[in-house]
């Protein structure tokens, strides 16, 4: 018995079957409607604290979009991308608090729980040079070392989910820990300014909302154009049979370390957005279980498509917000079981359900076409 | 060197909790490769269940409530496999996200029931206290963990190893399609098995009020490392869990008194990476010649 019991374990329902031929314009011209609701419609119509809310679920868009390419493509069930969104996010409020110590100043928090030098890990953080790579490298060389490690050895499946809850479960408990160094539970919190910009102006917040669109939407494209590539196409059919593709003379380990590291990075892209947006960062928004909500999010919204991530995350926190004001303790019922439903009623989620829905008219208009072709009676003429 | 040896115990009987909790993850996560993301919250069922009973039986609630908590866990074990998961096999990883979204609903369900904050099911009397022995300070509530522990593995590797259902149990692990083809009824084993795995999770619970207060989130702190006895110690492995337990227990007594709680996490996470380099199936493997 080897890692993954019975076949196919990465795939839920049947790989999607080719969606019905839309006519070509329809992908771009949905993409760029798209894109103008989010950049025109929607700063004109929304008061600014719902901007600021629309440019926090677009940053878990972002790590959906990342767990899209992980699960749905390359069959990996990344259950701990939420570590990734912290590393991005502690790096970027790393620099962000030191901006506003100070050169040489100590950020307040460190002051507060009786630290007098400068810890050695924060000190290369005050460069923006340093901070902004660190944003995306530094969780890409977490998931590069240990995707290679775990993926070189076969580990795979559910093995590989729960190492990565553990891998969650022990950097949050680590957070926690190191009080004086991360700032415990409480994490980091109060950015003023961002590469010398007043974060606290409403301005600000609309240019960051901005910025957080034009990420998801470039993402986004990257993504579709990886997907797209030869290494993507390997990389499904890793997801598929990923000792046919070792039979057949490619290394399944380097293209699934390289999905892993790449949907880490932009996890870690995400998290470094949120925290300006935010304006905090803590162990409690990328634990074990919000972790496992982006996945909940990207499941809704469809594994196999990558918009259908994006469009899971908003729809689940936009739910979330309007359902939570009203009633907190059944927010977690209907979670729980929106969750089952989809994943036993739609296994490909809204994606999927989107897709069957332009199947069903494509076979109604054929046949409505192809009936008077076939020389039957259009009218009246079956019994 | 006192100190040293004084984390014996300590590991061990943080072993012993590991070891309990992770018993029922052997049956069905290790015979049925099914990931029950539930399993914290049947946990958290068996402890409920002991509280519950404390209303009738007082101090004694505890030695109630393993045979009562093994029964009604069980039960909700069994509706679980019957429900949803039976549906599921051989898609592993849509059974962990299916059975999450059963545990967040039990965990609510915890919550309107029994409130919010933590409960206390108080211990019998003739477990308070304590004995010295060289140096260490050694709770009668810890010894009999490890006690409950020792006897639920007995238990079960008897079950496994001379009871007809536990034989046919290993033979539909072992090849589902042959043991159906002998006159296995595939579907009662694996009610059997869900029921049995389930049922240990609630002995487990029962066991977990000796520990401390319990609450609606019992479960989650316990979940992630039951999982990595198994991983460690091999898919249905029943000494694999039990050595995996032990030096899990120990590696994060000794890695805490060496550094401290929140490093001991990630010590244990390294070297758990590091020997799956190693032992990438765990430590004990069943051949077979299936490929994957």
């Amino acid at each position: 018995m080897t890692l993954t019991s019975p076949p196919a374990a990465g795939t839920a329902a049947p790989p999607p079957a080719a969606a019905p031929a839309l006519p070509r314009w329809t992908g771009p011209a949905a993409f760029t409607a798209v894109l103008l609701l989010a950049l025109v419609v929607v700063p004109a119509v929304a008061p600014p604290f719902q901007i600021n809310l629309y440019a926090r679920y677009l940053c878990y868009a972002l790590a959906a979009l990342g767990i899209a390419l992980a699960w749905g493509k390359g069959g990996m069930l990344t259950l701990g991308q939420g570590v990734f969104f912290g590393i991005g996010g502690y790096a970027m409020a790393m620099h962000l608090k030191l901006t506003e110590a100070g050169p040489g100043g100590l950020p307040d928090f460190m002051v507060w729980s009786g630290v007098t030098e400068m810890p050695l890990l924060w000190a290369p953080f005050a460069s923006p040079y340093v901070a902004l790579p660190a944003v995306v490298l530094l969780p890409g060389l977490v998931a590069a070392v240990l995707g290679w490690s775990v993926f070189r050895q076969r580990v795979r499946g559910a093995y590989f989910a729960i190492l990565n809850q553990a891998l969650a479960a022990a950097f949050v408990i680590l957070l926690i820990g190191q009080q004086g160094l991360t700032g415990g539970s409480n994490g980091l919190t109060d950015f003023p300014v961002l590469l010398g910009v007043d974060l606290n102006r409403p301005e600000s917040q609309l240019g960051l909302y901005v910025a957080v669109v034009l990420a998801v939407a470039a993402v986004y494209l990257a993504l579709r154009a990886f997907d797209r590539s030869r290494l993507g196409r390997l990389l499904v059919a890793v997801r598929d049979g990923e000792d046919r593709v070792r039979f057949l003379g490619y290394d399944p380990t380097v293209v699934k370390t390289l999905a892993y590291t790449l949907s880490a990075m932009v996890a870690g892209l995400a998290g470094a957005l949120f925290v300006p947006v935010a304006g905090i960062i803590s162990p409690a928004l990328f634990g074990v279980v919000p972790s496992i909500e982006l996945v909940i999010a990207v499941a809704i919204g469809g594994r196999y498509s990558l918009a259908g991530a994006v469009a899971g995350a908003l729809l689940l926190n936009l739910a979330r917000t309007s359902f939570s004001e009203q009633f907190a303790d059944g927010w977690l019922y209907l979670q729980g079981a929106l969750f089952i439903a989809v994943i036993v009623f739609a296994p490909r989620g809204i994606a999927g359900l989107a897709a069957s829905g332009r199947e069903l008219l494509s076979r109604l208009r054929t046949r409505r076409t192809a009936a008077p072709a076939a020389g039957a009676p259009a009218e009246g003429g079956t019994p | 060197m006192h100190a040293l040896l004084g984390q014996l115990p300590v590991g061990l009987s943080i072993g012993a909790v590991l070891l309990l909790v992770a018993l029922g993850l052997n049956f069905t996560f290790g015979q049925m490769g099914v990931v029950n993301m539930a399993h914290g919250e049947f946990l958290m069922a068996g402890a409920y269940t002991a509280f519950v009973l404390q209303a009738w039986f007082g101090a004694q609630s505890v030695l109630v409530g393993l045979p009562v908590a093994f029964v009604v866990v069980g039960l909700m074990g069994l509706a679980l496999e019957r429900g949803l998961i039976r549906h599921f096999y051989g898609r592993p990883l849509d059974t962990l996200l299916l059975t999450w979204g059963v545990s967040l609903i039990l965990q609510q369900v915890a919550r309107d029931v029994f409130g919010a904050p933590n409960v206390d099911v108080a211990a019998p009397g003739w477990l308070a206290g304590g004995v010295d022995a060289a140096g260490v300070r050694l709770h009668y509530s810890r010894l009999f963990i490890l006690a409950l522990a020792v006897l639920c593995v007995l238990a079960v590797g008897w079950y496994l190893a001379r009871s007809r259902t536990g034989r046919q149990m290993r033979a539909v692990t072992q090849n589902r399609q042959l043991a159906a083809c002998s006159g296995i009824d595939t579907a009662r084993v694996d009610q059997i098995t869900f029921f049995i795995g389930s049922g240990v999770a609630g002995v487990a619970g029962v066991a977990l009020t000796l520990i401390g207060p319990i609450g609606p989130t019992l479960g989650s702190t316990y979940i992630v490392d039951a999982f990595l006895v198994v991983v460690v110690g091999g898919l249905g492995q029943l000494r694999g869990a039990v050595l995996a337990a032990a030096v899990l227990g120990l590696l994060n007594a000794y890695a805490e008194f060496w550094s401290d709680a929140s490093l001991a996490k990630v010590v244990v996470f390294a070297v758990i990476i590091a020997f799956l380099q190693v032992r990438p199936q765990g430590l004990f493997v069943l051949r077979s010649r299936a490929l994957t």
